[in-house]
């Protein structure tokens, strides 16, 4: 087991360094000179040059790479180049809305998918298993910044039951935040809900047809029983491989989504970012949602051993 | 669209052996997912084609007076805050959306197939620094390396086309490794060996004819993904500039008036809905269609 979990920890860690390279490259090598982007192509020489040497954009490009990599360990992230505010306390309070809004999203998507998804493998072939899987098929054909315009379309526009954008914060309680939260994660939901059911279905299928369910369902147990302690635990391990795979498109989604609410997220700040041409905000903000991908994708690795011992006998 | 009886007694099938067209069209159009699919893509392109010789009105046409308008008989769609009108739009939007599809998708299925390929022909370090790299790089979905791209290079339509491309190579590479390993582990890629063919030679004649079909079904599945993330990243106005048509601009000008004409932001997204829909469709079908065995567990 420890084996295994170490093994998947230095992949994670090659994952991390080289997702880093890659965007300290794209973003640092590349455009030449962030400090003339800043400045517009008209500025005078002599000022690009201050503002490169203030900004540590003159030294050579090996030393700010480990700069960057040594502050990101100690939790140090620079300053933004346009507010000159620490770029983590910026990122810290866009967090406070964007996880809790990823989690969101995530619960209703897991709740509609496995609820659909173990629903029309119990019918399969029936007329709500035709249904449902029709559904699906229209559900992830929606893009999701669309499905959001219409959920305001509908709920702040004509029946006015939410507002159509903007965060309430936290402070007045938990309650007019999440109030504030829900369209969003329902439109990050619904779509990746549609693939995760499809998924589930199927896989739910797959080990139906295994000898197990038959000699346990031979040895008395009922229809139920089979499906809710035998069947699964076995199904979940493709549904757990594609959840981590949504849970990076969720965090990309809530970019998307942010922008259509006007929601101070890190979605938001990402885009601004780049309008101001704020490339260290940009950098760390890519850096932590491709780190959270990593991450996601590292822990369900590990609990697949825990939910199938077999994994790790392959793996050593 | 290997023939399943040599292929199942692991007889060479260098090339696919040709069946006769109408049996595969026969099939397909009873196939009920294939036609509805390709009826949905027919229009879609249908609309691009249109668009290039005729539209009711010019999409660039500004008309401060006529704007906003409702449906009519003049414009069957009503006219945006622009006075262009609407069904104007959405036919040369298509042209839009086709476009940055196909290039970005070639892009993928061109590194995507040739990486994946040699990963399974060279196994080994090459195959694993290979994966290693598809590994990161499925870190980045297409907003985040777009947003990377709009950041160096600024918006636009190619911005978006490169982001998408990218976004589609570890999907392919992964698929086309996996496939071309099973295929490699064949008898008759043995026989070839034994016959003294090279990696390269049994790469091109019996590992890539083999694996095409998963590859078709999955074209289309990258075509429908790359309309939907060009339709975000126009949305958020990476993508393609105006006065260019494109539905995610359209979406993002219609969210400004959505207490006033809710409409405008029906039409584009229910365009970019059909198109993705009918490619998967599509790919259902194909899928049905060209994998005869899959066909049978459903």
């Amino acid at each position: 087991m420890s084996v295994f979990v170490l093994r998947r920890l230095l992949t994670l860690l090659a994952t991390l360094v080289g997702a880093s390279l890659i965007i300290f490259l794209v973003l640092d090598a590349l455009p030449g000179n962030a400090a003339q982007m800043l400045m517009g192509a008209d500025a005078s020489p002599d000022a690009v040059r201050a503002l490169t040497v203030k900004l540590g954009l003159d030294q050579p490009l090996a030393v700010r790479y480990l700069q960057w990599i040594k502050g990101l360990v100690v939790g140090d992230l620079g300053n933004s180049y346009v507010y000159g505010t620490p770029v983590a306390s910026l990122i810290a309070e866009r967090l406070v809305l964007t996880i809790p809004l990823a989690i969101l999203a995530m619960a209703i998507t897991v709740t509609l998918a496995l609820s659909a998804g173990i629903y029309t493998a119990a019918n399969h072939n029936k007329l709500g298993d035709v249904g449902v899987m029709s559904l699906t098929q229209v559900g992830i054909a929606l893009p999701n910044f669309w499905f959001a315009i219409l959920l305001v379309l509908l709920f702040a526009v004509r029946l006015q039951w939410l507002s159509a954008g903007g965060f309430a914060g936290w402070e007045d309680g938990i309650w007019p935040g999440i109030k504030s939260l829900l369209l969003p994660a329902v439109s990050l939901a619904v779509v990746q809900a549609a693939i995760l059911a499809r998924v589930t279905r199927s896989a739910v299928l797959e080990v139906l047809r295994e000898d197990f369910v038959r000699t346990a369902r031979a040895k008395g147990l009922g229809k139920r029983e089979v499906l809710w302690s035998h069947v699964l635990r076995n199904a979940m391990i493709p549904v757990m491989t594609v959840m981590g795979l949504q849970f990076a498109n969720l965090l990309a989604g809530t970019i998307v989504i942010e922008n259509v609410f006007y929601l101070p997220g890190l979605g938001r700040l990402i885009f601004q970012s780049i309008a101001n041409r704020d490339l260290i905000v940009v950098r760390n903000c890519v850096m932590l949602l491709a780190a959270m991908v990593a991450i996601v994708n590292f822990v369900v690795d590990v609990l697949y051993a825990f939910i199938d011992p077999r994994i790790k006998v392959h793996d050593l | 669209m290997s023939d399943p009886l040599a292929t199942a007694v692991g007889l060479p099938t260098a090339a696919p052996p040709a069946r006769p067209a109408t049996g595969f069209w026969r099939r397909a159009l009873r196939h009920r997912s294939f036609v509805l699919g390709g009826v949905l893509v027919l229009a879609v392109i249908g609309s691009a084609l249109l668009s290039l010789v005729w539209t009711p009105w010019s999409p660039y046409e500004i008309d401060i007076a006529a704007k906003l308008k409702p449906p009519s008989a003049a414009h069957w769609l009503g006219t945006d805050s622009f006075g262009r009108d609407i069904v104007s739009l959405l036919l040369a939007g298509a042209r839009s959306t086709i476009m940055v599809g196909v290039i970005a998708v070639s892009i993928g299925l061109t590194f995507g197939v040739t990486l994946g390929l040699i990963g399974s022909a060279q196994r080994g370090w090459i195959e694993e620094i290979i994966m290693r790299f598809s590994d990161f790089t499925f870190a980045f979905p297409a907003v985040l390396s777009a947003i990377m791209l709009a950041a160096v290079v600024g918006p636009g339509m190619v911005t978006s086309i490169v982001a998408i491309g990218i976004f589609q190579i570890p999907t392919l590479t992964r698929l086309t490794r996996g496939s071309a390993n099973a295929i490699w582990a064949r008898e008759f890629v043995l026989a070839a060996r034994a016959a003294g063919k090279g990696r390269f030679r049994i790469t091109i004649e019996h590992v890539l004819p083999n694996i095409l079909s998963i590859l078709i079904v999955q074209v289309t599945i990258q075509f429908a993904l790359a309309i939907l993330a060009e339709a975000a990243l126009s949305y958020l106005g990476l993508g393609t500039q105006p006065p260019q048509p494109s539905w995610g601009r359209m979406l993002n000008d219609a969210q400004m008036l959505l207490f006033q004409s809710p409409m405008l932001a029906v039409y584009p997204g229910a365009a970019i809905a059909i198109a993705v829909l009918g490619l998967n469709l599509l790919g259902d079908g194909l899928r049905d269609l060209l994998d005869p065995r899959l066909a049978r567990e459903r």
